[in-house]
């Protein structure tokens, strides 16, 4: 029988790395960013966009140059309550204009009034408002409550699929690796202030599905190496499954990541923050599977095969 | 595997992928490319956000549709008290009425009568002299409904005689009302025009004995001279509710356009009644509780006819003429949300993601066909049907392609060679476990498909948790991201399958290059 050997190969043949034995580091490496994003929450909390705190954002393009200082003075006289210009990008003539809205004026006449000042000060068709978002603050609220819920529904969920699928300690090592990806993911849209809207949540619940996606590949490989391999132990078994899925995991986020980096250089302005969110929710979702979801299941089980069902 | 089968099975999969195709292509020719009548020419819809519009979001305030149908339920009791001649006096109390009577004999025979004439509310006695009547739950209930679904209807009849091509109004949950508006962009007219509750009244000027139980009404746009506010008698002789048509008239220089009124068969016999009985007072046009004109009765008007002049420009008696035929809305409403992007940002965001959707695509295949060589191009022409099969069942559907949407598709493309990334590294294991080309592939596949089946339910959920939860373009990237795990695992899984079932069965694969 004729073979196209070799194949091509991410990875060498009988690759066995340490993956169990290295796991109180990775435990603690993750439980510290974890608590860094906790506390980031408190010293540097998600940017909401107006989607959730409520409130007008403007973005507008202008055909020449201009900055988001000479911007704040030119709206100076209308008063806007927490008025905040940021530079867009596209060389200093896109911008995003944020303010609140004030109780009881019509939601969007100041976009009206905007365009009036702007025509005065930039001249007529020199500038061009390209979108107005304008939230009530009941509606944000409500939005960013169900959000949360959304959130957390959805992780509940999965643990208990995968708790029903294979076994309990695989659900709870699936949900910590969830809320894991979770924190990270949004501690890091912390870090970068990127927009936290509706979108952004969507990115943060797919991140969810394609975390576990990967938690379950392993999980599936540990349940068949348990029969497979009677006499080895749970933290071997846990350890050969993760070598075996190590080049399926990395190849496929691998191109997941390929499709992603294109979107985040490619896709413009508004699918930034999605496409932040699902790269770094994409990266810890590899990392957790292999590092806290195994892990989780061996200090749930305590190295007995007993408890893990096979 | 017999081969009669796997011929069916490469049939239907081409047949379907052929239809796919033939559905999506006019998003691929030209668009003066001459298309068959059958096919449509944007076979999927576009989203606001990706064709320029305006989304608006309605609250009703169904809470004073509650409160004005109750008092208008009062007035009607008040004058039936009075014709029985029972002397007693009905007061709004909440959402209650509260019935006083002024003497014992009254609140008897009103505690008899009021059951009877009001079998939607509960009657309990308060003290010895008055009576509490509240609305049962369900009176409540089927009025806040009402008041929803006239609101709909009434923004439905407004928004079509505004002109807008394809509007979208849709109810959403209790009390919220959606409406968008393709192409609009200018949301301040639309909002006027949609937000107005355009409640009409017909009420006479207060003078003399009736200038004490006055109410003081505003002017809507006094003209030079004219008062800032009428004192008026609170009884409305007459509502939107007699209007059959309302038309722009040009009017003459000095007054501007005027609205000219048809009154219905009803509302024309009021009007000719109560203006033979008022001649030479004044009659009051009050919109929306400001006045708008309050012409003198020089005699009675038969004719069915009335106008309202106010100092409009052709615009605004336009939008006023709209609002008068469509009828008025039965509550208040207020915006709580209002998105508007224009068509450049649109035509951008299109631009971009059709790039990201490219170059993504491009480098999953390249790589793909790098790393397992003719399995890899196997599993490249399933993505590329996985693609057709996506855009023409979202299409299908009815779904809305949005920003997020299309994020939604270049997610699959990375996520759906996800499969056959789980299929062919099965395979190898196989094959090095000294299986034959056959069986190792079914091994592979029977051995995977555990694997793709879990991760793929999980990833459906939250699709469809997040469908329940979003709005707009957050929807459209649920429904993307739903419907893309079922063409992926239809041609990642189900059509590769086929295709080295094909092979196998005329005996051409010797070899696996996985």
């Amino acid at each position: 029988m004729q073979q196209t050997w070799p194949f091509r190969q991410l990875l060498p043949d009988g690759l066995n790395l340490d993956f169990v034995g290295k796991r109180h580091f990775f435990l603690i490496l993750s439980t510290v960013l974890n608590l860094l994003a906790v506390g980031l929450f408190f010293v540097r909390p998600l940017n909401y966009g107006v989607d959730f705190t409520g409130g007008t954002a403007i973005r507008m393009r202008f055909s020449e140059t201009t900055t988001a200082n000479t911007l704040r003075k030119e709206l100076d006289p209308l008063e806007l309550r927490d008025l905040t210009v940021q530079d867009f990008g596209d060389r200093g003539r896109e911008f995003l204009i944020r303010f609140e809205i004030t109780e009881g004026a019509e939601m969007s006449s100041v976009a009206e009034t905007l365009g009036t000042l702007f025509k005065e000060t930039h001249g007529e068709s020199k500038f061009e408002i390209l979108s107005v978002e304008s939230v009530g603050p009941k509606v944000g609220e409500g939005l960013r409550r169900q959000g949360f819920l959304a959130v957390a529904v959805a992780t509940l969920f999965m643990g208990i699929y995968i708790a029903f699928r294979f076994d309990l300690s695989f659900g709870l090592g699936a949900v910590v690796a969830l809320v894991h990806d979770v924190m990270i993911a949004a501690g890091a849209l912390m870090l970068t202030q990127l927009t936290f809207d509706l979108t952004t949540l969507a990115a943060l619940l797919t991140v969810v599905g394609f975390s576990v996606h990967d938690t379950i590949i392993v999980s599936d490989r540990v349940r068949e190496n348990l029969k497979r391999y009677p006499k080895e132990g749970l933290a071997a078994v846990i350890n050969r499954s993760i070598n075996e899925t190590l080049s399926r995991t990395l190849l496929t986020t691998g191109t997941a990541l390929f499709v992603l980096i294109a979107l985040y250089l490619l896709g413009g302005k508004g699918l930034e923050p999605f496409a932040f969110t699902l790269l770094v929710g994409f990266i810890t979702g590899t990392y957790s599977s292999v590092y806290i979801a195994g892990p989780v299941v061996l200090f749930w089980s305590g190295d007995k095969r007993s408890s893990a069902r096979a | 595997m017999n081969s009669g089968s796997v011929n069916y099975k490469v049939a239907a999969i081409l047949a379907l992928a052929l239809g796919a195709l033939v559905y999506i292509s006019p998003l691929l020719l030209p668009a003066d490319f001459p298309l068959p009548s059958f096919l449509q020419r944007d076979p999927i819809h576009l989203g606001l956000d990706l064709r320029g519009g305006t989304h608006l979001l309605f609250t009703v305030d169904v809470d004073a549709a509650v409160l004005n149908s109750v008092a208008r339920t009062g007035e009607d009791l008040q004058r039936q008290l009075k014709e029985e001649k029972i002397d007693a006096t009905l007061v709004p109390d909440g959402v209650d009425l509260m019935l006083r009577a002024a003497t014992p004999e009254a609140f008897e025979k009103a505690r008899d009568l009021l059951p009877a004439r009001l079998p939607t509310f509960d009657v309990r006695s308060k003290g010895a002299d008055a009576l509490l009547l509240t609305p049962s739950r369900a009176e409540v209930d089927q009025l806040k409904r009402l008041a929803i679904d006239q609101s709909l209807e009434t923004i439905r009849n407004r928004i079509d005689q505004f002109g807008v091509s394809e509007p979208s109004i849709q109810r959403q949950g209790e009390t919220e009302v959606v409406v968008q508006l393709p192409g609009v962009q200018d949301p301040q007219r639309a909002k006027d025009l949609i937000g107005r509750t355009a409640v009409l009244e017909f009420r006479l000027v207060a003078e003399g004995a009736g200038a004490d139980d006055a109410q003081t009404v505003a002017a809507a746009a006094p003209l030079p001279g004219a008062p800032r506010e009428y004192k008026l008698e609170k009884k409305v002789l007459m509502t939107g509710g007699a209007v059959a048509d309302a038309r722009v008239r040009p009017g003459t220089q000095m007054e501007g356009p005027y609205v000219e009124l048809t009154l219905n068969d009803g509302g024309a016999q009021d009007f000719d009644r109560v203006t033979g009985d008022s001649v030479g007072r004044n009659l009051a046009i009050v919109l929306d509780g400001k006045v708008f004109s309050a012409p003198n009765i020089r005699e009675r008007i038969s004719g069915g006819k009335a106008s309202i002049t106010g100092n409009f420009d052709i615009k605004e008696a336009r939008d006023l003429a709209i609002v008068l035929r469509a009828g008025a809305l039965p509550a208040p409403i207020h915006i709580v949300e209002e998105r508007t992007v224009g068509p450049s940002l649109g035509r951008d965001s299109i631009r971009q993601g059709m790039l990201s959707l490219a170059v993504g695509g491009l480098l999953v295949v390249v790589f793909m066909a790098w790393y397992y060589r003719a399995a890899g191009l196997v599993a490249d022409a399933a993505l590329v049907l996985n693609v057709i099969f996506l855009v023409a069942l979202l299409g299908l559907i009815g779904a809305t392609l949005t920003l997020p949407g299309i994020a939604g598709i270049v997610l699959t493309l990375g996520m759906a060679v996800d499969a056959n990334v789980l299929i062919n590294e099965r395979v190898r294991e196989e094959l090095r476990a000294g299986r034959s080309p056959r069986a190792a592939l079914e091994v592979g596949y029977d051995r995977a498909w555990a694997a793709i089946r879990d991760s793929n339910i999980t990833t459906f959920v939250s699709g469809l948790i997040l469908f329940q939860f979003g709005s707009g373009p957050v929807k459209g990237f649920a429904v993307t991201l739903c419907v893309g795990i079922l063409t992926t695992v239809f041609t990642a899984v189900f059509a590769t399958r086929t295709w080295y079932e094909l092979r196998l069965s005329r005996g051409g694969l010797r070899t696996v290059s996985v």
